[in-house]
């Protein structure tokens, strides 16, 4: 996103011979206020330059008031968070004439006031903009092992028919307050043998490329 | 129970979950947010560490990219311990990381455990002019040729238009040669910090060039950065 240099030659060297997908990691399009307009401006200049066959972001947050904490942070899921997500997301799709695959997140916390599943959540918001799913099945993994419920059953609810690129990734372990084992998204490793199961399961079910629907 | 609902509500209604996640991020000694848990309601200190951990890390990392001579110099443990008081105190502004580290100079003034070594705030700006060099707008440079088309009697009166990666860092130390014996891996020899240097980073294709200005260099460039006549150079063209 600098205005030239080395990164934007090799990117360009890179997308005359290759597709690109455009994986953008700091929209906040989870946070609260309003997304940054410079940044979304940035953000339709690389699309409209190198033209990527597909454009993702995170169900996370990152920029809180004036400061930018570097990270994908959660958010509750709730009525209220799912209307304004939506909005972002709009707001983003709008901006750049195209639909984005929206990932999955890799969480180490649950919020009291959340009352709604992170699939559901994620359901809705694919039929309330359009958007298709980026599935980071590490990221799935990450999240069970951390919470307790079943990734199968995670997959199951996913509606998977809205994914259009998946993500594999390696992740490191410690632990939590008890003591209970408590999965890192590092990406500092290989992909766990266990993450390749469900990625094999993932690719066994009815799941093919999608054609994401154009914007007008 | 009823209190718990209200208090929920009153947190979604306020975006109070960014707020209350937020605070305690940057600032160990403050407690968790309360409406953070683990499943059935499990605590969740070490959980929402690890978000602490990531953000303070990541900053401090940033740094590190951005500032390897400055790290080599100080060794990587007091680089870090410092670059985690700045992140702390100045965290970034923008999601862009390579904007990061402006401020990082004038923090390294005040360090108090780097008094010993007054220049190394130089070494940290002519760093951050480099990348800023490394990310700046594509120009052509000027030809050579271009300036000897100008006419003698006209030279002084030309404009030269600063290339848009070109900077300009002035020490009353040796900042240059300490930049360049410590950016890379080569062992460094005894040097003396005391001559005044300046430096022009810039960028004339992909690779990034810092050059030690000769006296009055400084001044010649600062002027054409201005747009101001050059009294001695010509034609129109990057710097």
């Amino acid at each position: 996103m600098g205005a030239g240099g080395a990164p934007h030659h090799a990117l360009t060297r890179i997308r005359r011979d290759y597709p690109v997908s455009l994986h953008g990691v700091c929209m906040s399009i989870g946070g609260p206020q309003p997304l940054d307009k410079m940044h979304l401006d940035r953000f339709k200049a690389l699309v409209d330059r190198y033209e990527p066959a597909l454009v993702s972001e995170h169900l996370a947050w990152s920029t809180h008031e004036t400061t930018y904490f570097n990270d994908l942070l959660p958010l509750p899921y709730t009525p209220a968070t799912l209307a304004r997500v939506a909005d972002h997301i709009d707001e983003v799709q709008e901006a750049i004439g195209r639909p984005i695959l929206l990932e999955n997140p890799s969480t180490y916390v649950l919020f009291a006031q959340s009352s709604i599943s992170e699939t559901e959540f994620l359901d809705e918001l694919v039929r309330r903009t359009g958007c298709g799913l980026l599935l980071d099945v590490n990221n799935v993994f990450v999240s069970a092992t951390n919470h307790g419920f079943s990734a199968l059953d995670y997959l199951a609810d996913f509606p998977l028919e809205h994914v259009g690129e998946i993500h594999l990734a390696g992740h490191a372990e410690q632990t939590d307050d008890e003591g209970d084992l408590l999965l890192i998204d590092s990406h500092d490793g290989p992909v766990a043998d266990a993450v390749w199961k469900l990625y094999d399961i993932v690719i066994g079910r009815a799941w093919r490329y999608p054609n994401p629907r154009r914007m007008g | 129970m009823q209190s718990a609902d209200s208090k929920i509500g009153r947190l979604d209604k306020q975006s109070g979950y960014a707020d209350g996640f937020a605070s305690a991020l940057l600032d160990p000694k403050r407690a968790p947010p309360a409406f953070v848990e683990g499943p059935r309601g499990k605590a969740a200190s070490k959980r929402y560490a690890v978000y602490r951990n990531n953000v303070t890390v990541s900053l401090i990392d940033a740094l590190a990219a951005t500032f390897p001579a400055t790290m080599r110099i100080t060794g990587e443990d007091f680089f870090r311990a410092m670059a985690r008081d700045h992140v702390r105190t100045t965290p970034p502004a923008s999601p862009l990381l390579f904007e990061y580290g402006r401020d990082f100079a004038d923090f390294v003034d005040c360090y108090e455990h780097a008094r010993s070594m007054p220049w190394l705030a130089d070494v940290v700006r002519l760093e951050r002019a480099w990348l800023d060099a490394y990310h700046a707008a594509d120009a052509e440079p000027l030809a050579p040729e271009a300036l000897a088309s100008v006419p003698p009697d006209q030279l002084a009166n030309a404009i030269l238009t600063p290339h848009p990666a070109t900077r300009i860092v002035r020490s009353r130390y040796s900042v240059v040669t300490i930049f360049a014996a410590n950016r890379g891996d080569s062992p460094v020899n005894q040097i003396d910090a005391s001559a005044p240097e300046d430096a022009l980073v810039t960028r004339p294709d992909l690779d990034v060039m810092v050059r030690r200005l000769p006296p009055g260099g400084a001044a010649f460039v600062s002027q054409a950065q201005r747009g101001g006549t050059s009294g001695c150079g010509g034609g129109r063209g990057g710097l």
